[in-house]
């Protein structure tokens, strides 16, 4: 069922609600009156809300499968490895919401307060939503149109309780779509410090993050950098690593290309996906490997372009 | 709102066949490609449509980026990959004016730009139809399937990988594909395992398969 007309102007347009293409749409006395147009009041409610939220990170990438959940999910646990570093990470992939279960949270619910959605907490400064805690079985299919997924963002953004939180990670589905503009959107007075972008070094990866950093160009959101995942794979039998080379030079090009800082490279390490699956921290599993080292080495510079960014004269409420 | 359609440009198809997968990366524009490409070194003719619209991976595989796409009087003409045109293909790659231009659109625009991909190009002759598709369950796959359902496709092929992680995301892709009505052909496990192209030693996923089917959603038949 269509919900809106095949050339319809946008709700924002100058003919919204007077274009031919208007005529018939349910909508259509709505555009009219200019009232779609106006700018939704959650903004301001979310700007509200992030008051005690310091930092606020996007993990994006054009590509799918290239590790922004796994990625994300290991942002958090290196943040919050400092107990005093209070660490949200919210999963805005409401078709394929991976994050509970790389955490280790399959199965958990989310309560209801007076002051709103409590997130799940893993360990006492890190806390966790997505909408796969919302749903009744794991296999249900949450097939919902982009307005719908738009709504379901809101609410994440303006009902859930974070409490006073230093970083908010917000793990994203693949592209340039509905869930990725809503979020910057709603987020849009709120102050984002950037986008941290994900990668491998596959070209069919490379033209898609080269899109999506057209699109954080596009929307004004700054680029924190760019993470080349699945960097290399070093065989543990004979110990060769020539085996998955960047046939267009990887991140590493692109990121000098266009001008974006590359803050490291994950090299492939088949204990990250099964500490993934297993819904545990790839740190404790393995310490010592070249991969911890790396993801480490990209959180310290993280954390230090999101100081440089510090908002100068808002009034921050600390713990 | 739709009637039963006219054949139109779908008329002269003799198969659809959608490739979906809930989770991203895990091989569907490869094995669409690689299942094109089967089909003809097997002699069939056979069309691929890209309906990922933020991320159309097909054209580079095929080594057709940068095409344009021209018009005829039944609608697009679609790109053919050979000089023999037993391999066609309809993206949204072709339409950008550059290849990093990011397609930053929202649901009713792509279910839009969806529908004229199926009714609007002039694919002529085809056995099979291919459909790539983008990861998930939302505006894009519901609008190829309404689209679709008219010429009733063969089914769909679900894409997965051995890991947990991908495994859950298909399971809901299944309970999808339940909900449209739409057969689910089988489903494909991708990236089973590794060979070492250098000491050709074998090494298995790096998960273990958990891949149970679920009862009634992998039958084959309506």
């Amino acid at each position: 069922m269509e919900e809106v007309p095949h050339d319809c102007p946008g709700v924002s347009s100058a003919q919204a609600g007077r274009g031919a293409s208007c005529q018939g749409c349910p909508n259509q006395g709505l555009c009219a009156s200019g009232a779609a147009a106006a700018p939704d009041p959650a903004i301001e409610e979310i700007k509200e809300k992030m008051k005690t939220v310091k930092h606020k990170i996007l993990v994006l990438s054009g590509k799918g499968g290239v590790g922004k959940s796994t990625f994300s999910a290991h942002l958090a646990h290196g943040l919050a490895e400092d107990e005093n570093t209070q660490v949200a990470l919210l999963d805005i992939d409401i078709c394929g919401p991976s994050i509970p279960k790389i955490m280790g949270l399959e199965g958990e619910q989310v309560h209801q307060s007076g002051s709103g959605w409590s997130p799940v907490f893993l360990e006492d400064n890190l806390g966790v939503m997505s909408v796969g805690f919302l749903l009744s079985s794991p296999d249900d299919a949450v097939i919902w149109r982009g307005p719908k997924k738009n709504g379901m963002i809101k609410q994440f953004l303006r009902d859930v309780d974070w409490g006073e939180v230093d970083y908010l990670i917000v793990d994203t589905p693949p592209g340039t779509s509905d869930e990725h503009l809503s979020a910057v959107q709603y987020l849009a007075a709120a102050h984002i410090d950037g986008a941290v972008i994900i990668t491998t070094p596959q070209e069919v990866s490379l033209q898609d993050v080269r899109k999506e950093i057209n699109f954080c160009h596009k929307v004004k959101l700054p680029i924190i950098g760019v993470v080349e995942n699945m960097s290399g794979f070093t065989c543990p039998k004979c110990q060769e690593s020539q085996i998955f080379l960047p046939t267009t030079g990887g991140a590493e090009v692109m990121c000098r290309d266009l001008k974006v800082p590359l803050l490291g490279k994950v090299p492939l390490d088949p204990r990250i996906g099964k500490s993934c699956d297993k819904g545990e921290s790839f740190f404790a599993e393995a310490p010592d490997s070249p991969a911890t080292l790396a993801y480490r080495s990209i959180i310290q510079r993280i954390q230090e372009s999101c100081s440089l960014r510090q908002p100068k004269g808002e009034n921050l409420v600390g713990s | 709102m739709e009637a039963a359609a006219e054949p139109g440009n779908l008329a002269g198809v003799r198969h659809i066949i959608l490739v979906l997968s809930g989770k991203g990366g895990v091989g569907k524009s490869t094995i669409s490609t690689e299942l094109a490409l089967a089909l003809r070194h097997a002699g069939k003719k056979v069309g691929i449509l890209d309906v990922d619209l933020c991320g159309p991976s097909i054209p580079r595989m095929l080594r057709v980026q940068g095409k344009a796409v021209h018009q005829c009087d039944s609608g697009w003409v679609p790109v053919f990959v050979d000089q023999e045109q037993s391999i066609s293909l309809m993206s949204v790659g072709f339409l950008l004016e550059k290849p990093d231009e990011a397609v930053v659109w929202r649901g009713p625009k792509k279910n839009a730009l969806i529908k004229q991909f199926v009714s609007d190009v002039a694919w002529g002759q085809l056995d099979y139809l291919v459909v790539d598709t983008p990861p998930g369950t939302s505006d894009e796959h519901m609008a190829v399937v309404d689209a679709l359902r008219p010429y009733s496709p063969l089914g769909a092929l679900v894409v997965t990988t051995p890991q947990a992680v991908s495994v859950g995301d298909v399971r809901r892709e299944l309970t999808f594909c339940k909900k449209v009505g739409l057969r689910v052909i089988g489903v494909v496990e991708n990236m089973s395992g590794f060979v070492c192209p250098h000491c050709e030693g074998r090494r298995r996923g790096a998960g273990q398969t958990r891949w149970s089917p679920l009862p009634g959603l992998c039958a084959p038949g309506p």
